[in-house]
């Protein structure tokens, strides 16, 4: 398949490999942000390719991983009344909230949905003006246009019986997070192509310099993996802590203007809380003013909604690259994606399931 | 950062089991399995994990038959490559023939939804007469029943199939041996996906079509050429991985793939890389794995390909001794690692 198998050629990739573990004098740790990337790394056998000396963490990029577990408890509310149709991509129906998840509000006879984008809420929405559609506003910068374009799509067209349940989140402060931890050890970084396609890397630059830590925008196919990190190490072994773009089909410096536009039209910046990790200052997005309208925390009055999280697993240790999922105690044992303890197990992209996924046994 | 010198850990708390059935548990995954073992093999007559396969061998004045049924419920009724009809009859006769039976007679059972348009019945029960015929069987006994409009999804049906059993060889798990050649009868993912696309109203480059085919003509070629056949399964629900991991956990042997050796066309690989699916777990309904003796696999694969079920056969891995249970296959880039059991459905991922 064109643009794919390109990207997967078996012989590239060992020449690459062997490229990596001639320029390494030293250990280094590099961490993935996005969690699609972590996904690739670990299904493909990426890291295995590479020198012992190199070790790969995997970062917060999973959106289900982090959404906080009082927005999961919030969505099952909004959910669970009678007016409701909720809608929301696939994979966040799993993720379990304090005492139980969407799937099973669609089981006890809730209106809850698997769409494929914000637009066919919106359509719903055209087509039920009788029915409450929210749509579960989940994800990093790359969801967010979508849903940006369909709120103001819903303004346009003055439908009143549409609004979002918002949680996005950003990127740039979760790196900063992580870097500012006196328990990092990442060394470099690849940041998330996708997010970089939207939002450009422009933003990166100054945190590169402040902290003195690489970061190459980087693919999804193993030969962008494998690129974006042989351009990291080369930069570590020599010194530098620049931003490079090993994703130049897809990444332009400034991003794409028209949905940066979009976005700055429709959301603002606030402070987020992320599953696992804690509150980050100025780390998400949420409306604007001109758009309290579509807030269906306002709507539905959930916006009060705080709930405790326990303390019992590592995921917030493995979401900021200190723990891999193998070195929790309860992993593949108490922890397993049918029983999950920790928001990295639920999610396809979590750095738990996919260890769980393709690592469990030894091979 | 300054204000957050370091990170508050949390953690969502475990979610109770399921007490009320979900989706998942049809998914053909880990909870389907544990469904099954929960309430039904404890309620009825558990087989033996080694004879657990899609339908029952019995015996009758001496006589071996293989005996299955199935359910279907398809939205919608009709799809491209198909529709509820040819999948009820092709699905009971696969079910057959991976017994290793000839397929005679079938019983379809009709429950359908008030409001229903008689012309959508007239045109299910054609379909279901012509896949029939194309797949030698005979329908000879059938019920109709109507449930209130909302208590059902328009149709679904029911049918039961009996085959006869007119060779010695025991088609199951427990025949599958270490060196074994593991083969596919044709490219993987289409049904799924096809139903998918037209449910959801996605749109791709080209239409994908199901594979929906009767495949008893494929298991006759296999068994009338002589090969020794040593298990059979048809590649529905779970796709080809659930398929290997039930195979290696009741036969007790592992069993070894290489990606890049299993077909998938062109679109379905494209429609699953857009969703964030695997093909290895999507749903087939003309697709079937077989384990051979590993001498025969060149013939084998030569009797397959002469079918134009089985045109697009391959060869796609082998069966090992260690460890039991395990399957494992070879990425594209040549790394090794595990094929794993689903937890329950797969859905698409959010970006």
């Amino acid at each position: 398949m064109k643009f794919v198998d390109e990207y997967r050629d078996a012989a590239r990739a060992e020449e690459c490999a062997r490229a990596i573990a001639r320029g390494v004098t030293r250990p280094w740790t590099l961490m993935e942000i996005c969690g699609g990337q972590t996904h690739a790394i670990v299904r493909f056998g990426i890291d295995e390719l590479l020198p012992p000396a190199i070790t790969l963490v995997h970062g917060p990029g999973c959106p289900v991983c982090v959404t906080p577990l009082e927005l999961i408890d919030k969505a099952i509310a909004i959910a669970s009344r009678p007016e409701v149709t909720f809608c929301s991509f696939g994979d966040m129906l799993r993720v379990p909230g304090s005492r139980r998840d969407l799937l099973t509000v669609k089981a006890k006879g809730g209106d809850v949905r698997i769409v494929y984008s914000p637009l066919d809420a919106v359509k719903l929405a055209r087509a039920r003006p009788e029915r409450q559609v929210v749509f579960f506003a989940v994800g990093f910068e790359t969801t967010a246009p979508a849903n940006a374009h369909a709120v103001v799509q819903a303004h346009a067209e003055g439908l009143r019986n549409f609004s979002l349940l918002v949680s996005h989140v950003l990127v740039p402060p979760a790196m900063e997070a992580i870097l500012g931890s006196p328990s990092n050890r990442v060394q470099g970084f690849l940041t998330a192509g996708h997010v970089c396609m939207v939002m450009g890397y422009a933003d990166y630059e100054p945190l590169a310099a402040r902290y003195h830590v690489p970061m190459v925008v980087t693919g999804f196919e193993p030969l962008d993996l494998l690129q974006g990190i042989h351009l990291c190490l080369n930069q570590l072994e020599t010194g530098r802590a620049d931003v490079e773009n090993a994703y130049g089909r897809t990444v332009r410096r400034e991003g794409n203007p028209t949905a940066r536009a979009l976005l700055q039209r429709v959301f603002r910046v606030v402070d987020r809380k992320w599953r696992g990790v804690g509150l980050i200052p100025q780390s998400g997005w949420g409306l604007r003013e001109e758009f309290a309208a579509y807030d269906a925390e306002q709507r539905f009055g959930v916006a009060d909604y705080a709930t405790d999280e326990s303390t019992e697993c590592l995921s917030g240790l493995v979401l900021q690259g200190v723990k891999k999922p193998p070195e929790c105690p309860a992993f593949g044992t108490r922890c397993t994606p049918d029983h999950p303890l920790g928001a990295t197990m639920v999610s396809n992209e979590g750095a738990c399931a996919a260890y769980y996924r393709y690592r469990r046994r030894s091979v | 950062m300054p204000d957050c010198p370091e990170f508050a850990l949390h953690c969502p708390l475990p979610i109770a089991d399921h007490e009320v059935v979900q989706m998942a548990h049809g998914g053909g995954g880990r909870l389907m399995q544990q469904l099954l073992e929960r309430v039904f093999f404890r309620a009825f007559d558990d087989p033996a994990p080694g004879e657990r396969h899609d339908g029952a061998r019995l015996e009758v004045g001496g006589v071996r038959l293989a005996f299955t049924t199935d359910s279907y419920v398809v939205r919608p009724l009709f799809f491209p490559g198909g529709d509820i009809g040819s999948l009820a009859v092709n699905g009971t006769v696969n079910d057959l023939a991976m017994c290793g039976a000839r397929p005679r007679w079938l019983s379809a059972g009709f429950i359908i939804e008030e409001g229903l348009p008689i012309a959508t019945l007239e045109r299910v029960a054609a379909s279901m007469r012509l896949a029939a015929a194309a797949a030698g069987v005979a329908l000879v006994t059938g019920d109709t029943k109507v449930v209130d409009k909302g208590k059902g999804d328009g149709l679904f049906i029911n049918t039961a199939g009996l085959g006869v059993i007119e060779h010695e060889q025991v088609i199951a798990p427990c025949s599958v041996r270490p060196g074994d050649a593991v083969l596919v009868s044709g490219d993987l993912g289409r049904h799924g996906m096809a139903i998918m696309s037209v449910r959801e109203g996605l749109e791709f480059e080209g239409t994908i079509t199901s594979d929906c085919a009767p495949m008893q003509g494929l298991v006759q070629a296999l068994l009338g050429g002589g090969v020794a056949v040593h298990c059979l399964r048809d590649l529905t629900r779970g796709g080809l991985a659930a398929a290997l991991n039930e195979i290696a956990g009741a036969g007790g042997v592992s069993i070894h793939i290489r990606e890049a050796a299993v077909p998938v066309e062109e679109t379905v690989r494209g429609a699953c890389e857009i969703l964030g699916m695997d093909p290895l777990y999507v749903a087939n309904e003309g697709r079937l794995v077989a384990f051979v003796a590993a001498e025969d696999a060149p013939r084998a694969l030569a009797l397959l390909r002469e079918q134009p079920e089985g045109a697009g056969a391959a060869l796609i891995g082998s069966v090992g001794n260690e460890p039991p249970g395990l399957v494992t296959l070879e990425s594209v880039i040549g790394v090794k690692r595990v094929l794993d059991l689903l937890s329950g459905e797969q859905l698409p991922r959010i970006c």
